[in-house]
């Protein structure tokens, strides 16, 4: 048997996990709420403990807008298709729009606000000012977060391989070619 | 005297707070007592109400229709046809109907409205629609004697689909009841429209209808007219509520309901001397409306004065429709019908090419207008016309004319089934050369009478205009402007929100528009300050004479002349000149297309600001490519099928090749520092590029976007040859 | 719990569930978080096969050496789904799981007759991932069951992988397919081809298999599989593409260099 399969015990643990999600309609637009339970979560945000009572229905992305009054973080489409939220979770970036609140208890997040220390700037943050990487910024706080999570995943040192680990992040003003200049400019710096 | 901003790309105005997340956009924001709206909207393409019932306890909700409208049931904007709320009839999917808010979102979104309708037949074919909303009609020259001059006639058909402009911020706004009118702060380009349309919509004065442009997140026209819409509603909740809206679109609504780049079908049928030289041009275009006139009469306009391409010839003849179709209506997307029909001409102008066996550059070399020229309107260019310019330095630059006989033997060469099963694909380069007049077409910006306010500060000034920032750079480079007339450095020019309680009309920010114009009456309140200055500095002006603000309104170049009547005349102050070489890749297996090289070369009188030139540039040729070869709206049943971002495909940044950008400066007399505009033009070009990489490739299409499949049936298709004459 | 509760639906990366809870296309309102269960995210080897537990994540299979060295073709496959924020949450049982015929790592598993590890309270138990579907969206697990691993014999033979998506990145398929290309025997060869996004299930293609097994010409294969497969029209592409791009990516993978 090459699995092994999870003790009873262990299934007995998932137990405390369980939780109930959101339905929406057709449309994308009505939502035809199931019974709202909450929950209480102890997580670290941008270094900070912070303790939370969540509708186990919302994402992390409206936890951290709604109810932490972080609003760098965007919600472009609401369907893990654009990238705008993107987040760091224990140090792996990650969309906020498509995981759970509920998910995160003891979890490490770090969202566009706390890649600043003590005023100074995140080096792919400076960069992208350097480089002008951005127009509207809508996308902004989305291609900086991936970016600074790339610095630390291996990628290729080429352009073609940048963009390659940037093709989550989408950018509709078209500022690819200045967002690959400063992450290439920020990894040179790091 | 500081160093000069302009020709240097300073940081933006806005840069750190983009950066930071600190920036605030629409849904970034929130009010005491705040509650949501929704939009309860038509699920059939044509009828009539029959009656509406509500499937949920109401209490505790506000529901507004028609009825609760004070002013005009309209949104106001040219032809006041498009209802603010459907009170009867229904033109379209996705029509507004019914407005609903509440406090809680969840009992808000689970409200179950039912409406019941009597359907009629809707139509969907714009070239057979019956209903115009305006025709246009370009004579120059006799277009018979043109045909009776010519050695060879060439005919196409071009096809252009919708495109959604998909700014990663959707529409959004809210909406706060106070002083006995209201306040609309939202995603917008146009404050002022906005403005406009609430007065007509709630029947209010001026001074009690306030809108705040907040941090935008991209609008390429999206945001031009459709804010009205959206404002309207808002605040007709707010009012009847009488607490503040939130009404912020999510990404299935905003593609399902909002505005889109019109289809269009586009016949040409040209004569053509043996030598290359046009003898006649003869043009029908048909622009695809939806369901109502929004701005299709001045995008038809824009159109129809583009379609020859940048190209001489004395017998012109341009027929232009923009007719009603039972679908969302369609609006105002960078480039404004001239991507639709230069797209035509450019690949019709290689066919030419083909018929008579010369090459693309040569045809082009042959008919590009030139300074004295007189194009399809009667306008004869000055010195800043620099179509030959710009063809010539992509040509050398992207060493063309070499690659494109290469690929075209390979192709002739290619034997399709000895190669199937070879790895790598077939390559073809591709050119296109057009142009951009700058500002509103013909008499329109002197009806706008724009104007932009300059105040003195302690440190230097700070602008007033209702330009928005949504992403292009206007507040850097208004700044810029500012500084350098005024010989203040860059950083001591600030800029006011555009904000109708604090700024004049500058008029909409489109059609290329903000720096050419806004920024040259901001720089004449720049010159006048500076002579009120005098010797002193601004903190000692101000302590001795007191505050400054100046104002100046728009004034016409004395040497333009337009009459809207006959269409002729001045069209444009002037205009930007590009050339497009796109080089693709095309998968022989799978029929992908890949851009693996795109170069440009932008003629812009001046670049104010290097960088962010470069970045509109750069941009504009991205959403280009994805409306070449990716991007297709799915109409079913008058419904766009496809409302999603996993379906409707805009380019990520590996569909994006390297981009070589080339800026070429020939200053119009009448800009700030020599500019001309530059955000619209680059879309106009990279499809026809693409277009005609595919053709050199062995690939024949008529149609965008060129996506695997319409690639894949092209194969088969037979050259076809030109008639002659 | 699933015992207890057997319509929860178990759930980890979210990455495919949460988009159609937000569509509303998912009924369920009741889950099961299966994410911090870590013991279920090795990849490991065990009695020769490949062992990758349920929730390994997509950047887990491209990073990890075992499956780039044993089935370079899953970890490619694993690059071509979504970005990186996606890799870095979704994992491969979530993709089995989910039944969508344009599940980008099916394909591979269907080539390399992969073997699903179910579990319930009571036990353990294996299906072939052969009949693992049954129909569009619908599997043999049986409520209470949770899919715990997969596993993958050893494989001989070329690999080969190619994603036909709607743009260069971030794309839901139009049509992929994996295969394996065993030592010639005979006048053919052995080839275990499945493709995804033709058909309401992931497929294998047994008849253009045996076709490629009896030493029959190219072209003669292609007819095989155009016939063999029966795609639809839909807002992504063609039935007519699909065919002719899966004749050809087939001629590809059996004329052509090594892939994957």
């Amino acid at each position: 048997m090459s699995i092994t399969p999870i003790d009873r015990l262990e299934f007995i643990r998932i137990t405390a996990a369980a939780t109930s999600v959101r339905k929406d309609t057709k449309s994308g637009v009505s939502v035809a709420p199931s019974a709202s339970v909450t929950r209480a979560l102890a997580l670290r945000v941008n270094g900070e403990a912070v303790r939370l009572d969540v509708d186990t229905r919302v994402t992390l992305l409206d936890a951290l807008r709604e109810q932490l009054q972080l609003f760098g973080t965007k919600k472009g489409c609401d369907h893990g298709q654009c990238g705008a939220c993107t987040v760091h979770v224990n140090g792996r970036r990650v969309l906020s729009c498509l995981t759970l609140a509920v998910m995160h208890d003891d979890d490490d997040i770090i969202t566009v606000e706390g890649l600043e220390r003590n005023g100074v700037l995140h080096p792919v943050q400076e960069a992208f000012i350097e480089h002008d990487a951005f127009q509207c910024g809508y996308c902004t706080a989305g291609q900086i977060m991936s970016a600074a999570a790339l610095l630390n995943e291996p990628c290729g040192p080429s352009d073609d391989d940048v963009r390659e680990q940037m093709s989550g992040n989408l950018c509709r003003c078209g500022a690819y070619p200045n967002i690959v200049a400063a992450i290439q400019s920020a990894r040179g710096r790091a | 005297m500081p160093s000069r901003s302009v020709g240097r790309s300073v940081v933006r105005k806005e840069g750190r707070g983009k950066v930071t997340g600190a920036a605030r956009y629409i849904d970034d924001l929130t009010f005491p007592g705040l509650i949501h709206a929704r939009t309860i909207r038509s699920t059939i393409p044509a009828g009539e109400i029959v009656d509406v019932a509500f499937g949920f306890d109401t209490s505790g909700f506000t529901l507004v229709d028609y009825r609760d409208i004070p002013g005009r049931n309209i949104v106001a904007l040219i032809d006041d046809d498009q209802p603010c709320l459907a009170e009867r009839l229904v033109r379209h999917v996705a029509e507004p109907i019914l407005l609903l808010a509440h406090a809680d979102r969840e009992a808000l979104l689970a409200a179950d409205v039912r409406i019941r309708y009597r359907e009629a037949v809707p139509t969907y074919d714009a070239t057979t629609s019956p209903i115009a909303f305006k025709t246009i009609a370009i004579d120059k020259g006799r277009i018979d004697q043109g045909f009776r001059e010519a050695d060879v006639i060439v005919e196409g058909e071009y096809r252009t689909g919708h495109q959604e402009q998909l700014y990663i911020e959707p529409n959004g706004v809210i909406a706060v009841p106070e002083h006995g009118g209201v306040t609309v702060y939202g995603s917008m380009q146009c404050p002022y429209y906005v403005h406009r349309a609430l007065k007509v919509l709630l029947d209010l004065p001026d001074d009690k209808v306030r809108v705040v442009q907040t941090e935008t997140g991209g609008g390429f026209g999206g945001k031009e007219e459709y804010p009205s819409m959206i404002a309207g509603h808002a605040a007709l909740v707010a009012i009847k509520a009488q607490r503040p809206v939130k009404l912020v679109y999510d990404r299935v609504e905003d593609m399902l309901a909002t505005t889109k780049r019109h289809p269009a079908v586009i016949r040409h049928r040209t004569g053509v001397k043996r030598d290359g030289t046009l003898t006649a041009i003869d043009i029908d275009a048909v622009i695809d409306g939806g369901a109502y006139a929004t701005l299709s009469a001045v995008v038809l306009s824009r159109g129809v004065i583009h379609a020859t391409g940048p190209y001489r010839c004395d017998h012109i003849r341009i027929r232009g429709r923009a007719t009603m179709t039972n679908t969302p209506p369609n609006g105002a997307f960078r480039g404004f019908g001239a991507p639709q029909t230069q797209f035509a001409a450019e690949v019709h102008m290689d066919r030419i090419a083909e018929a008579l066996g010369i090459d693309p550059v040569r045809i082009r070399e042959i008919n590009a207008l030139r300074p004295g020229d007189r194009t399809a309107t009667g306008q004869r260019l000055g010195r800043d016309c620099s179509a030959l310019a710009v063809l010539r330095e992509t040509v050398k630059r992207t060493d063309f004319k070499r690659k494109w006989r290469a690929y075209a033997r390979l192709k002739a060469s290619r034997c399709l089934k000895a190669s199937r099963y070879k790895e790598g694909g077939s390559r073809g380069i591709g050119l296109s050369l057009f142009f951009h007049g700058a500002g509103f077409t013909g008499g329109g910006e002197v009806k706008l009478a724009s104007k932009a306010s300059l105040a003195l500060t302690d440190r230097g000034a700070r602008i007033l205009v209702a330009s928005t920032e949504i992403g292009q750079g206007t507040r850097t480079m208004h700044a810029q402007i500012v500084a350098d007339t005024l010989g203040v450095p860059y950083d001591c020019v600030d800029v006011n929100a555009a904000d109708t309680g604090q700024v004049p009309d500058s008029g909409p920010t489109v059609a290329s528009r903000t720096c050419m114009v806004v920024g040259r009456i901001l720089q004449r309140c720049a010159e006048d300050m500076r002579e009120r200055l005098g010797r002193l500095t601004p903190r000692e002006y101000l302590k001795r004479h007191g505050p400054l603000v100046i104002t100046r309104e728009y004034e016409r170049p004395t040497d333009m002349a337009w009459d809207d009547n006959s269409y002729r005349g001045d069209a444009y102050g002037t205009y930007g000149w590009a050339c497009d070489v796109a080089e693709i890749e095309v998968d022989r297996e799978t029929w992908e297309v890949k851009p693996i090289a795109f170069t440009t070369v932008h003629e812009i009188g001046k670049a104010i600001h290097p960088v962010l030139a470069l970045g509109q540039i750069e941009g504009g040729s991205a959403q280009g490519l994805g409306y070449a070869l990716l991007e297709e709206v799915v109409m079913r049943d008058g419904r766009m099928a496809n409302a999603q971002l996993t379906n409707y495909i805009i380019p990520t940044t590996l569909d994006t090749p390297p981009i070589d950008v080339v800026i070429l400066e020939n200053p119009y007399k009448h800009g700030p520092f020599g500019a001309k505009g530059v955000g619209e033009m680059p879309i106009d070009g990279p499809a026809p590029a693409a277009i005609n990489a595919l053709r050199n490739a062995g690939f024949d299409l008529r149609e965008i976007p060129a996506t695997p499949e319409r690639v894949m049936v092209s194969e088969k298709q037979e050259p076809r040859h030109a008639l002659h004459a | 719990m699933l015992r207890d509760e057997p319509t929860l639906t178990p759930l980890a990366g979210c990455t495919d569930l949460y988009v159609a809870l937000n569509f509303g296309t998912l009924k369920d309102t009741r889950f099961l978080d299966l994410w911090r269960l870590d013991r279920l995210r090795k990849i490991e080897l065990r009695g020769g096969a490949l062992s990758i537990g349920a929730l390994a994540t997509f950047t887990d299979l491209i990073r990890s050496t075992l499956v780039r060295k044993r089935l370079p073709m899953l970890a490619a496959a694993a690059r071509d789904v979504g970005g990186v924020q996606i890799q870095n949450r979704g994992t491969i049982g979530g993709n089995v799981a989910n039944a969508s015929p344009a599940g980008d790592t099916l394909p591979v598993l269907a080539a390399a007759d992969a073997v699903v590890v179910l579990q319930q309270a009571g036990g353990i138990r294996r299906v072939p991932f052969d009949g693992f579907y049954t129909g569009y969206r619908q599997t043999v697990r049986r409520p209470g069951e949770l899919i715990v691993g997969i596993e993958i014999p050893p494989v001989r033979g070329r690999q080969f992988f190619r994603k036909v998506g709607t743009r260069a990145a971030q794309a839901i398929s139009k049509i992929v397919m994996a295969g394996i290309l065993g030592p010639a025997t005979g006048s053919g060869r052995t080839a275990r081809i499945a493709l995804g996004s033709v058909a309401p299930t992931v497929v294998r293609v047994p008849r253009t298999e045996a076709a490629l097994a009896s030493g029959a010409s190219i072209e003669a294969v292609q007819r095989t599989l155009m016939e063999e497969i029966a795609p639809i029209d839909d807002l992504r592409s063609t039935a007519e593409y699909r065919r002719r791009v899966a004749a050809n990516l087939l001629a590809r993978f059996v004329c052509g260099a090594s892939r994957g």
